[in-house]
Order: C-alpha cells, then sequence, then structure tokens
C-alpha cells in the first residue's frame, strides 16, 4: 500500500510533523518521509549488495592468485593491495565519482567495490598462502592437477565460509560508503537512499529547526542494517571458528 | 647500517611510490571524464547569465592554467611541478581566490580537530578492549555489545544525532562553525573559549565511533594473546598477573598499530564528514562546498591535501612500529 506511491511525490508541506497522514511526517520538499524510507532502504541495500559482491569477486580474485602463486606474482600484486589499503579510499571516491558523468546506482555501486576490495583481497591472500602448504594441495598435484584447478577446486572451498563472513562486512561497508558519498552530494542520481535523505535533511536545516522525523529515521536504519550485518558477521565467526566456540 | 635505518629507508622508498601513484591518480582521474570539463563549466556559467566576453577568458586562463592544449604526459609534467612548487591552482567558486590559500586556512581546522580525537579514541579505545578481554564476566558484557553498536554508526549518524540532542534539543552546545559569527580569529582567551565549546561536538562523536571500533580489535587480539602458550606457561611459573598482562598488552598492541595505520584513511574520511554536519570550518566543509560548485581545482587540491596527510600520518606509525617492534630488528640482522 505503502510502497506502491512514489517516493518522490510530494504529498504536503515541508517539514510537517508525523501525523495519521504521514506517520513519518514529511521531507523539505513535502515528500512522505516513510514512503522515501521503504525506497530508500531498498536502494542502500541493492548498493551494498552490488558493491560487496563485485568487491568480494574481484578481492577474492587477486587475494587467491596472489597467495598461491608466490614468487613476482605475489609481490606486484600484494603491492598493489598495499597501495590501495593506504592511498586513502576516500580520495580515490572522490575523484571517481566527480569524474562520472552520470551517477545511476550501478555506477556508485561499482565505484565503491573498486575503492574496496584490497581488504578483502589481504584477508583472503593470508588465508591462501596458508592452505598452500597443506599436504593435499600436494596431492592434487601429483595427480596432474593445474593450478587454475587447484585455487578452484582445492583452494576455495575451505575458505568459502571466511570469504562470505568478509562479504557481508562488504556489504556493511557498501551500505556506509554510499551514504558518506550522498552526504557530500556525491550520491546517486535520481533516486532515494538513506544517505540522500540525510543529505536533504542536513542541507534544508532540519537538525537545526529540530525536524527529527526527517533525519532520524534514515540515521537509525543505517545503524540498525550494519549493526545486523556484523551480528551476523560475528555469529557465523562464533560456529566456524573453533578458538571463540570454546570459550561459550 | 643499523637494521632500523634499513626499514626506514625501505618503508621511505615505497611510500615515494605510493605518494607518486596518489598524485597520477589525482592526476588522472578527473581527465578520464569524456569532453573537456572546462568548457562544461563554462557552459554552466553561461546558463547562468555571464557576459560572453568575461567567459570567453575564463576559457583560455583556464585552459591555459592546466594546460589542456597540450598532450596528457606534457599535462602531468606541469602537473608535478606545480604541485611540487606548492602551486595547486585557482578556485573556480571563488575565483581568483588560489587554492593554497583556501587550504591553508581550513587546514589547521581539520588537524586541530581530526589529529587529537583519533590518537584519544584510539587510546581509550584500547585501554577498554585490553580491559574487557581480562576482566570478561559483567564489564565485558557491556562493553563489548556497546563497542560494537557504536562502530555500525557511521561517524555522521552520531553526529547528527549528537548535534540534535546536545546542541538542539538541550541547547547546550553551540550548533555548527569552528567559532561563533561576529567574533574573529585571534589569540584571545574570549575566542578560545568559544572555539573549545564548537569543538566538543564534532571531537566527542569522531572519539567515541573510533573507541568503539579500536576497543573490538583490541579486546580480540587480547583474548587471543591470553590463550597462548607463553601465558599459560608463565602462569605455571607463578609469574604475577600484573606482569602477564603487561605481557599480553605489549603483544596485543602491535597489531593494533599497524592497524592505525591501514584505518586511518578510513577514519580520515569519516571525520571528514563530521565537518560538515557541524559545518566545521576545516577540509571536509570546504570539499563539500567544493563539490557542490563544480570546483575542480579545489576538490582535487583538497583529495591531495588528505591523501598526503594520511600517507605521512601512516609514515610516521610506521616509524613507531618499527621501534615497537622487536621482530623487525631482529628480521633485518637475520640477512
Amino acid at each position: 500500500m505503502l510502497s506502491s506511491r512514489s517516493p518522490t511525490e510530494m504529498v504536503g508541506f515541508l517539514y510537517e510533523a508525523p501525523s495519521q497522514r504521514h506517520l513519518l511526517g514529511t521531507d523539505n520538499f513535502g515528500r512522505d518521509v516513510l514512503v522515501e524510507l521503504i525506497y530508500g532502504i531498498r536502494t542502500s541495500i541493492f548498493v551494498g549488495l552490488v558493491s560487496g559482491i563485485i568487491a568480494t569477486i574481484v578481492g577474492t580474485t587477486i587475494g587467491t592468485v596472489a597467495g598461491f602463486a608466490g614468487k613476482w606474482v605475489d609481490g606486484v600484486l600484494n603491492s598493489l593491495t598495499n597501495l590501495f589499503l593506504v592511498i586513502p579510499s576516500f580520495v580515490i571516491l572522490i575523484l571517481l565519482a566527480v569524474s562520472l558523468r552520470q551517477r545511476s546506482l550501478v555506477l556508485i555501486a561499482v565505484v565503491i567495490a573498486v575503492t574496496s576490495w584490497p581488504w578483502t583481497a589481504r584477508a583472503v591472500r593470508a588465508q591462501t598462502s596458508s592452505l598452500k602448504t597443506r599436504e593435499h594441495i600436494n596431492m592434487a598435484r601429483l595427480n596432474g592437477k593445474g593450478s587454475f584447478e587447484i585455487m578452484l577446486t582445492e583452494i576455495l572451498p575451505y575458505m568459502f565460509s571466511y570469504i562470505f563472513m568478509v562479504f557481508v562486512l562488504q556489504v556493511a561497508g557498501g551500505i556506509l560508503n554510499e551514504a558518506g558519498l550522498s552526504m557530500l552530494g556525491l550520491g546517486p542520481e535520481n533516486t532515494i537512499s538513506l544517505g540522500i535523505m540525510l543529505s536533504w535533511a542536513l542541507n534544508f536545516e532540519a537538525v537545526r529547526t529540530g525536524a527529527w522525523w526527517a533525519f532520524v529515521p534514515p540515521v537509525f536504519s543505517i545503524a540498525i542494517i550494519t549493526f545486523s550485518l556484523y551480528l551476523v558477521n560475528i555469529g557465523m565467526d562464533e560456529i566456524f571458528n573453533p578458538r571463540l566456540r570454546k570459550q561459550g | 647500517m643499523s637494521p632500523y635505518a634499513k626499514y626506514i629507508i625501505g618503508k621511505a622508498k615505497w611510500y615515494a611510490l605510493t605518494f607518486f601513484i596518489a598524485i597520477l591518480l589525482n592526476f588522472l582521474l578527473p581527465r578520464l571524464m569524456p569532453g573537456n570539463p572546462i568548457s562544461s563549466i563554462v557552459a554552466r556559467m553561461a546558463t547562468g547569465g555571464a557576459p560572453s566576453d568575461v567567459l570567453k577568458k575564463l576559457y583560455t586562463s583556464y585552459i591555459q592554467e592546466f594546460g589542456l592544449d597540450k598532450p596528457l604526459y606534457v599535462q602531468f609534467f606541469y602537473y608535478i611541478v606545480k604541485v611540487l612548487h606548492g602551486d595547486l591552482g585557482t578556485s573556480f567558486s571563488l575565483y581568483p581566490t588560489k587554492v593554497n590559500e583556501i587550504l591553508a586556512g581550513a587546514l589547521p581546522w581539520t588537524i586541530a580537530l581530526q589529529v587529537p580525537s583519533i590518537l584519544v579514541g584510539w587510546i581509550v579505545g584500547n585501554l577498554l578492549g585490553a580491559v574487557a578481554a581480562y576482566k570478561k564476566g559483567k564489564f565485558d558484557s557491556i562493553i563489548f555489545p556497546l563497542s560494537l553498536f557504536i562502530n555500525c554508526i557511521p561517524y555522521y549518524c552520531l553526529a547528527i544525532i549528537l548535534l540534535y540532542l546536545l546542541g538542539v534539543v538541550l541547547n547546550v552546545f553551540p550548533i555548527g562553525g569552528g567559532y561563533s559569527m561576529g567574533l574573529m580569529p585571534s589569540f584571545s582567551i574570549a575566542f578560545f573559549v568559544d572555539a573549545l565549546r564548537h569543538y566538543f561536538l564534532p571531537f566527542l562523536s569522531i572519539v567515541l565511533v573510533t573507541i568503539g571500533g579500536q576497543a573490538i580489535g583490541m579486546r580480540e587480539m587480547s583474548i587471543y594473546e591470553l590463550n597462548t602458550d607463553y601465558v599459560n606457561y608463565s602462569k605455571s611459573l607463578g609469574i604475577s598477573e600484573g606482569k602477564i598482562v603487561r605481557y599480553v598488552f605489549k603483544n596485543a598492541m602491535l597489531p593494533q598499530i599497524s592497524g592505525l595505520a591501514i584505518s586511518l584513511g578510513t577514519m580520515v574520511g569519516g571525520a571528514l564528514i563530521t565537518e560538515i554536519v557541524f559545518s566545521y570550518p576545516g577540509i571536509g566543509t570546504w570539499l563539500f562546498n567544493a563539490i557542490r560548485q563544480q570546483d575542480y581545482p579545489l576538490i582535487q587540491g583538497g583529495t591531495l591535501l588528505i591523501a598526503i596527510g594520511v600517507l605521512t600520518a601512516n609514515f610516521l606509525i610506521d616509524i613507531v612500529y618499527g621501534i615497537v617492534d622487536p621482530r623487525i630488528k631482529a628480521s633485518q640482522l637475520e640477512e
């Protein structure tokens, strides 16, 4: 019923307080905050998922190849990873987003992914280089399996639980990054996301005029979504990591 | 050569390379966009109703300033020479103010806000995390979920909530800016007190989030260390609790120091957005204004300054790490 309405439809005046007609009031354009919120959560989770998936795939690939190949390949890939870890991703995010002609949702997700893969790559590389020395890898080699096949069938499956945990954090990171970009005025265009709601609320002085309904719902949603994702991550850690399990 | 000097030189080389890449990215990324940025800017000004001869003059002066009529590598060379001379160009939105001037005015605010708040947050967070891991029980069951929750709230969200609660509802703190309107920055006590009142909320929001993140990391590291063999062995030898805790703390601290180096970029980014929330007169707020007005030289100057700042801070952390971590000396001696 609510989500069938357009989030950009103007239904009231500037910053109307919550009422029965608009459960969370209206924003600076007189739009229904509740409808925007529902739409915005969907957008933010979409950006988080897309950027999380891309960053995880890129990071896992680079990390696995670097950790498995060793020698100069590892040298090059590891330097690249460290380089992007040290150069603040915030800077690259801004530069990329500024350079884009139009900022569609998917493009923003890609930009975020470009800056967040190094974390995954670093973690996966460490895992791979320790997995590499295990017995079953040598067995696979003796059986004539190629490097690519070994990585795919003998190394990746051992890391799946771990990669999935990192993926969950990447999704949370993607949502936070989208909000951060939007706060800077570099968010996706022609749509509503949690970050864009916050950005409008700040620009139109919702905070200073006390229109709490314009910014508390998005702030609360961002915090709850990321908190839940972190809890998922910790929960999985307790299942997969025997050291934590012992402590109870 | 001493092993430590070797370590520092190795790091310095690595940072020189990173620094070069950062400049290259800063130069290249905005130029990758299709079309000539200058013409689109001038076109936008034209719709704003500026007279055409002024536009033409602006256009040629920008083309010259950026050397856009030359091949890319020549442009890059010019850019490097300019940056090394400390010339970041002229602002579009505040023409003809130099970007240097704007950033030089903003930098002290940002440094005064971020360095103390990140350091205080880091130290307090690590202490809390270590104590939580050691004491376990009630203390841990409060500290851990709390830090986890705070860690998940982005800086700017916490900043907005604090601003609303303490600034607007309770009206205890000013609701933005670095100092009150009407006061001129000076070295008087009145100005200092006023600036301090404006400082408190941004400071608090950065400190709180940093504490959250650091406490989680330190707790995890300390739990890991507390379960290691050397701790059990020390216990069985009858070494005093206090001494063991000191061992554990020292060992758990090392990853936290290198962790600070890695996450510094993210922290600074978050803290810059915090500035926007409070309209604090630092780099973050200027960057926000520059983005709104498509002031490319100012954006690029800002991002370059941030990159340099974070890289320098990282280098300093690595130097400290080299002193603190005995393994670095040991590994260098082996070679």
